[in-house]
């Protein structure tokens, strides 16, 4: 293995940003985003050139290490700090740096108005270093740190506006709900050493050939559990819609390219422990099947533009997490459309950024309509990150969400044929609420209250946003051309399995999809463009519309079956503290006082008593003296 | 004659001290029960002395009564000063300290 030296300035830069920012205090107000933003870079250019420097070498040496120091050395437990670029890590950290250095950028702009920007900018540098740790640590403990770091930075940047209480508590919630799947992750980190004695991923890959299968699916699971936690999947993924009380910026940052995706990079870097543990892999696709199912249906019934975006993400790391859990045949896949979800999903959050910049923050789709005409660069980047996640050919989102579909079908069994058919059904579903975001925001007539002014955002928003939308355009393209992005991750993740029963040849998918595209298309266009839309949601609706408004009852569900019994636990356990333990102090408390009072009577005062005291004393300390030597 | 007998003689006037020390009210007697007491306890150790045949016990009373001495002057004093300031030589009235 190649080691190097330079590798830990990628984390280095932002990780320095973020404390001059947030010690420097007030006094970098002035600067303190430039900087932020030119650390960003500065991060995005070293991870551009250990690319060049990854390409010039041979395939079988490109990944690359770097020990920082000696962390835990107990007997025979030793884990170093160290750092792992390879394949993977680097494709994740040129996603984390560049999409990070073009959303620093427009939060310049977008967060002009903020008095805080300074702060902002430090936990963005923080989120971009802690993210960095999380993908090129070189062992579970190492990841551990980072992954910690990007739930810190995304609590502090959900709360970022935390005057006001309904988006405090969003950030408690993700903060909470995220601490659930990282008890998932340290469980995996101890089962891992109880059982393997190690907690490096290379240690980990060499043990997985000869430890037990239990083991390893135990391992499995909790990983997954971690997954679901991070990435918002079934059944820790209420903290995701709520997490959109962020500024925009974070949530196309932290919500929708990187952060949420970490579950994704989690499960691919454990493929040798998935591949040995089938019981874990199924259960990762179940979960991925569900949520991609979940996050669509709540999608179709959000008229909060960036909720709606919310649940579409949910939806989208579904399609990665079904397609990490297919095996090596879909690693790949799963990292091409992290990757391109990565460009479309953050222009899309941007470009609702830059439309509820033009309407005075104002949230609800229903009150939008036509902004076509007024913001003809935010419509043209949305519309084709819109065309990149619908998967029309040849945008991004055609390329990869096409692959997963795919090899879902060709996974083999009823298995197959219901994950394909669920993931196709995914993909209309998508189409239909993707195009309702469009037709309502931009197509539609217009909704408005009567003082706005719509109009388009400043140069420093608009070009990151187009930036992403060629992205959204050009990465499927060139991931696929000559199975580019598969090739590359080959030593990674593992061969695929070639030649194996194929049921439906790609053409035929890619057919299928392209129907499926389109009626959703079709059907949100009658609904939304034909039909007439009320500027205030309608209450008569069916119990289907009601209960998707609800999150599918998620929080219901999580109240009655977690808070209330937590609450309730609480309450017995402060109640047997205030009776029992504080009961016994008190008690005794109590009984110290008592006697001393009644002690207290035989101070009188008179001489004369304490001499009689003292006289029946000396009798008595004679007789027992006299009763004993007699 | 037995000398056994000046120790009852002393037990006596040591019993009567400390009862006289317990009942009565006036610092005066209460003072003087005192005595009454240290010459008791003076008794038995030149009793002890004589039957012991040694000088020992002697010699302690001796000490005794130069303490006793000194006490009579520093406690009289006392119970001057307070007779004074309170117009009564009672120990009962004495009794300020518990409060």
């Amino acid at each position: 293995m190649v080691t190097s030296t330079s590798l830990v300035y990628l984390i280095a830069l932002p990780l320095f940003g973020a404390a001059i920012l947030l010690l420097a205090g007030r006094r970098s107000d002035k600067w303190g985003h430039l900087l932020a933003t030119a650390l960003s870079a500065g991060s995005f250019g070293v991870g551009l050139y250990q690319l060049s420097q990854m390409l010039s070498r041979p395939t079988a040496e490109r990944a690359i290490t770097q020990k920082l120091f000696s962390w835990i050395a107990v007997g025979t437990f030793k884990v170093d700090a160290g750092l792992l670029l390879d394949q993977l890590s680097i494709c994740f950290v040129l996603l984390i740096t560049g999409v990070g250095t073009l959303i620093h950028i427009y939060s310049i702009s977008y967060m002009s108005h903020d008095e805080n920007r300074r702060r902002f900018f430090a936990y963005l540098n923080l989120f971009i270093a802690a993210m960095l740790l999380l993908v090129l640590g070189n062992s579970y403990l190492n990841l551990y740190v980072g992954w910690e770091g990007v739930g810190l930075a995304s609590y502090l940047l959900i709360g970022f506006w935390n005057q006001k209480p309904a988006y405090a508590t969003a950030s408690k919630k993700a903060f909470v709900m995220n601490r659930v799947g990282d008890m998932g992750l340290s469980f995996a980190i101890m089962i891992s050493f109880a059982t393997l004695g190690t907690v490096s991923f290379a240690g980990v890959q060499a043990a997985s050939h000869t430890a037990s299968k239990a083991a390893l699916t135990a391992i499995g699971i909790m990983l997954l559990v971690a997954a679901t936690g991070k990435s918002a999947q079934f059944p820790l993924q209420a903290w995701l819609g709520d997490a959109m009380a962020g500024p925009t910026p974070v949530s196309a940052l932290i919500h929708a390219a990187t952060m949420v995706t970490a579950g994704v990079y989690l499960i691919v870097r454990s493929n040798f422990i998935f591949d040995a543990a089938p019981t874990a892999q199924l259960l990762v696709v179940i979960v991925g099947a569900i949520t991609l199912m979940f996050g669509a249906l709540v999608g179709t019934a959000k008229d909060d533009i960036k909720k709606a975006l919310a649940a579409s993400t949910m939806s989208q790391i579904g399609y990665m997490i079904l397609g990490a859990g297919l095996g090596p045949a879909g690693y790949a896949f799963a990292i091409m459309h992290l990757l391109t979800h990565g460009f479309f999903k953050a222009g899309m959050f941007l470009g609702a950024g830059s439309v509820m910049h033009g309407m005075n923050d104002q949230v609800d789709m229903r009150r939008y309509g036509a902004l076509r005409k007024f913001m003809p660069i935010t419509f043209a980047t949305f519309g084709l990150g819109y065309l990149a996640i619908i998967g029309v050919p040849p945008f991004a989102g055609f390329y990869s969400k096409d692959a997963i579909i795919e090899t879902a079908f060709n996974a083999g069994g009823v298995k197959g044929i219901l994950l394909g058919s669920t993931a196709l059904l995914g993909a209309a579903i998508t189409a239909f609420y993707m195009t309702r975001v469009m037709v309502l925001t931009f197509t539609s007539k217009e909704r408005w209250e009567d003082d706005q002014h719509p109009h388009e955002s400043p140069l420093l928003m608009w070009i990151p946003m187009a930036i992403l939308a060629i992205g959204s355009v050009t990465t499927g393209f060139l991931f696929t051309r000559g199975h580019a992005l598969v090739h590359w991750l080959t030593p990674v993740v593992g061969e695929r399995a070639e030649g194996g029963k194929v049921l439906l040849q790609p053409a035929v998918v890619s057919g299928l999809a392209l129907v499926a595209v389109i009626i959703g298309v079709a059907i949100a266009v009658s609904k939304y463009q034909l039909g007439k839309v009320d500027s205030v949601a309608p209450q008569n609706v069916s119990v289907f519309t009601r209960i998707a408004r609800k999150d599918l009852m998620q929080d219901s569900f999580n109240e009655a079956v977690f808070m209330k019994p937590g609450q309730a636990l609480t309450a017995l356990l402060v109640k047997g503290d205030d009776k029992v333990i504080d009961g016994a102090v008190r008690g005794i408390a109590a009984t110290a006082l008592g006697t001393g009072s009644t002690l207290r009577r035989t101070q009188t005062g008179f001489a004369r008593s304490y001499a009689a005291f003292i006289l029946i004393g000396a009798i008595v300390l004679i007789a027992a003296i006299w009763v004993v030597t007699q | 004659m037995n000398p056994y007998n000046y120790l009852y003689v002393a037990g006596l006037l040591f019993t009567i001290g400390a009862i006289g020390v317990v009942i009565r009210r006036n610092a005066i007697v209460v003072f003087m029960c005192v005595e009454l007491m240290l010459n008791a306890a003076n008794l038995t150790l030149v009793t002890f002395a004589r039957i012991n045949g040694t000088l020992d016990g002697q010699v302690v009373a001796f000490f005794t009564m130069v303490v006793a001495a000194c006490e009579v002057v520093v406690g009289l004093a006392i119970i001057v000063t307070i007779y004074r300031s309170r117009r009564s030589a009672s120990v009962d009235d004495a009794s300020l300290l518990k409060r």
